[in-house]
């Protein structure tokens, strides 16, 4: 490890996993944390409970600000383990000099959102701080929720499975990076900022066989599906063409030499679910307007345990490793 | 309808397109004497192949050999260091390109300075300069200037502006490089350790955003004087199994000659306005030193004496270390770089040396062929 945190350590791939084990597993070490799931299952698995802090710059931006952004990732984090929603924390550390109708219109966000996931904010802390001691604002979130459905989790794939996609990917880093760095484009990118609950529940209501859901936040679509090759010791096998990305994203990816499978969403998440009830659950998430292009894009197989392939249209496969180092533009 | 930017890659990585070309370049191959060794001289090219898996669709008798050409890669510890030092000044912002900022020197990578409280910024184009230089006039700004003949014209341009506007707080710190004088590198000193070489180069891919700048005529001298042909190829999957094909046209037709593949934007001559912008500002270095090979003579750039009072370099001359830094003594990025060995040979490859924590020059960016088979594998 470096001797000091570098920007890279927290871009949810690599260097952020090493911090992790190296840090914080070693030092918290329990049954429930080493399961390392989106959310923690506690209390004999009846409650799911996480937490995540945002950062987000600009606070406000195309799709989303940070407010909605506070309670779709926690409320997301929850859903990914089949938990309903129910209660929140919310604790902020705010800027002296920050503008109070911003944090009206932050908070308002916020409302609108927990409206939609049926939860309540129930308990919260308010810090201000001297003038450069944080960027603006910072939110932080924890979240309970009510288990529905039991047993989902990331460590239990299997060649049964089938992996879907509930979107076009990478649509809130692309959103992110363009409102951050003012390239000035003339585009409908939106971040794909959403509550997932409505379509976790529409797929345990239609009783779905789901083995692992994972919002694809952080380190994007290629970080989960790695972290689930090695949690279940498996290969993925993704064909490339079946990966649902906009033009808007293409496009933004082709400028800078990204890929969208390492950007970040905050709508999008990735589904194992049983072979027989794939075509089931895409149609399902295809009844949200979200998801109209909810697709199945790989499998399970033996072939190279712990790592995930990439199959082109053109006969040729990789590697598609976890994103590793900050985000920057090739330079050639 | 507009032209969409889809449009410029779409096309370009059809499926059934780069299908075609595999089964055209398996018949051709069959018709070959010898074995074809290729070097991509560009890390944009090893990144377009590792990536799209393209070895996998060439038959067994035509070979890539990785070469050095990636700016962020070639940069050695002691320009870095310069770049840390200066970093460190107190009323100094530092500005650089891209990943060029988590290339790590012998105190760490510039994002290790940044992390330690100094002052560094990556910009897209080297004339956002301006505006930080605007946006900061208590500041000194030194843009860390780095890149093949791609980029040196908007370093000139930056410097043109500086010039014209009269700004007083932008300075330079020149470390860009050329292509021509590392190719030639490769060939000649094949000569001097002839016995332990594996390898030859037979052709060369050359890069086509160099080209764009420079035009083809920078490579004549490597099929008239060297016996080796050059294709000037794009970096799109169709484009580098179209120039691939070409390559073996020629051998199959006992040619040995400059072709280019990316007639979209390259031409004989080149840019001409961008090349006299780079002759007014920069001389050739007599030597520059590049990680993994070593000093290079009239390969890299420097400011003309004229313009001494923007070059950090004079400017910041007595803090800037000057000791050389050897390589590290696993590491076998030169043998790589020189199409000797193969990333997997190295017995610190994907162990000790990975791409988040490199040794070697060619684990350093993406496009080096060390992090692109340890991030693409090489699955055939």
């Amino acid at each position: 490890m470096n001797k000091t945190i570098s920007l890279a350590c927290g871009n949810g791939g690599e260097e952020n996993n090493e911090l992790i084990s190296k840090v914080f597993y070693k030092a918290f070490k329990n049954e429930i944390l080493e399961k390392s799931e989106d959310a923690a299952i506690i209390h004999n698995g009846k409650l799911a409970f996480s937490t995540d802090s945002f950062t987000v710059s600009p606070l406000f931006f195309a799709g989303a600000d940070i407010g909605k952004l506070a309670v779709c990732g926690t409320c997301n984090d929850l859903a990914m383990m089949g938990a309903k929603p129910k209660y929140l924390t919310c604790s902020v550390i705010i800027e002296e000099g920050f503008a109070t109708r911003e944090l009206d219109k932050i908070v308002r966000s916020m409302k609108k959102e927990l409206e939609i996931n049926g939860a309540i904010v129930v308990s919260g802390d308010t810090k201000v701080v001297p003038r450069g001691s944080v960027d603006k604002i910072f939110i932080n979130t924890s979240g309970i929720g009510e288990v529905i459905k039991k047993g989902i989790s990331s460590n239990n794939i299997s060649k049964d499975d089938i992996i879907i996609v509930n979107r076009d990917i990478g649509c809130h880093g692309a959103a992110i990076f363009v409102a951050r760095e003012g390239i000035e484009m003339t585009s409908s990118l939106k971040s794909d900022c959403e509550s997932l609950y409505p379509q976790v529940k529409a797929l345990l209501d239609a009783n779905i066989k789901i083995t692992a859901l994972r919002d694809a936040t952080r380190g994007g679509v290629s970080a989960v599906l790695n972290e689930w090759a090695s949690q279940s010791n498996i290969c993925i096998e993704v064909e490339e063409e079946s990966i649902p990305v906009s033009d808007e994203v293409k496009g933004i990816c082709e400028m800078l030499g990204f890929e969208a499978t390492a950007l970040a969403n905050e709508g999008t998440f990735v589904l194992a679910v049983k072979k027989e009830d794939a075509d089931k659950a895409v149609e399902i998430l295809k009844g949200f307007p979200s998801c109209l292009k909810a697709t199945t894009i790989g499998k399970i197989t033996d072939t190279h345990l712990k790592k995930v392939i990439l199959k082109s249209s053109w006969g040729t496969s990789r590697f598609l490793d976890t994103p590793s180092g900050e985000l920057l533009p090739r330079i050639c | 309808m507009g032209l969409e930017l889809k449009n410029l890659y779409d096309d370009f990585r059809d499926g059934n397109t780069i299908k075609a070309y595999a089964k055209i370049i398996k018949e051709d191959a069959k018709k070959l004497k010898n074995q074809i060794n290729i070097m991509e001289v560009c890390g944009g090219h090893t990144h377009t192949i590792m990536k799209y898996g393209l070895p996998q669709l060439l038959p067994s008798n035509i070979k890539f050999i990785h070469g050095p050409g990636c700016p962020v890669c070639i940069m050695p510890k002691e320009r870095i260091d310069h770049a840390y030092v200066l970093s460190m000044v107190e009323d100094v912002i530092l500005v650089t390109l891209g990943d060029m900022i988590k290339v790590p020197g012998s105190n760490g990578s510039l994002q290790d300075a940044r992390s330690r409280g100094s002052d560094v910024r990556f910009v897209y184009s080297p004339l956002e300069c301006l505006k930080i230089a605007n946006e900061n006039p208590t500041k000194k700004i030194i843009f860390f200037a780095i890149g093949f003949e791609t980029t040196t014209p908007m370093t000139a341009a930056l410097l043109d502006a500086v010039i014209k506007k009269d700004i007083k707080n932008i300075f330079f710190h020149i470390n860009h490089v050329t292509v021509p004088e590392v190719m030639r590198e490769l060939i000649d000193s094949r000569d001097e350790h002839v016995d332990s070489y594996n390898n030859k180069i037979d052709a060369f891919l050359g890069p086509s955003h160099v080209s764009v700048i420079s035009g083809s005529k920078i490579y004549e001298e490597f099929p008239r004087d060297y016996n080796r042909l050059v294709v000037v190829s794009g970096f799109e999957p169709v484009d580098v199994m179209q120039a691939i094909s070409m390559i073996v046209k020629q051998f199959i037709e006992g040619r040995c000659e400059l072709e280019i593949e990316y007639k979209r934007l390259v031409t004989y001559d080149g840019n001409l306005k961008a090349q006299e912008l780079i002759e007014r500002y920069f001389d050739k270095r007599d030597l520059f030193k590049w990680r993994g090979l070593g000093n290079i003579p009239k390969s890299g750039l420097k400011l003309k004496p004229e313009f001494k009072e923007y070059d950090a370099e004079i400017i910041y001359k007595d803090i800037l270390p000057i000791g050389e830094i050897e390589d590290h003594k696993l590491c076998i990025c030169g043998d790589i770089l020189r199409g000797m060995a193969n990333p997997p040979e190295c017995t610190i490859f994907g162990t000790a040396c990975k791409p988040t924590s490199p040794i070697g020059s060619c684990m350093v960016s993406s496009e080096g062929a060390c992090a692109a088979y340890y991030k693409y594998g090489n699955l055939r």
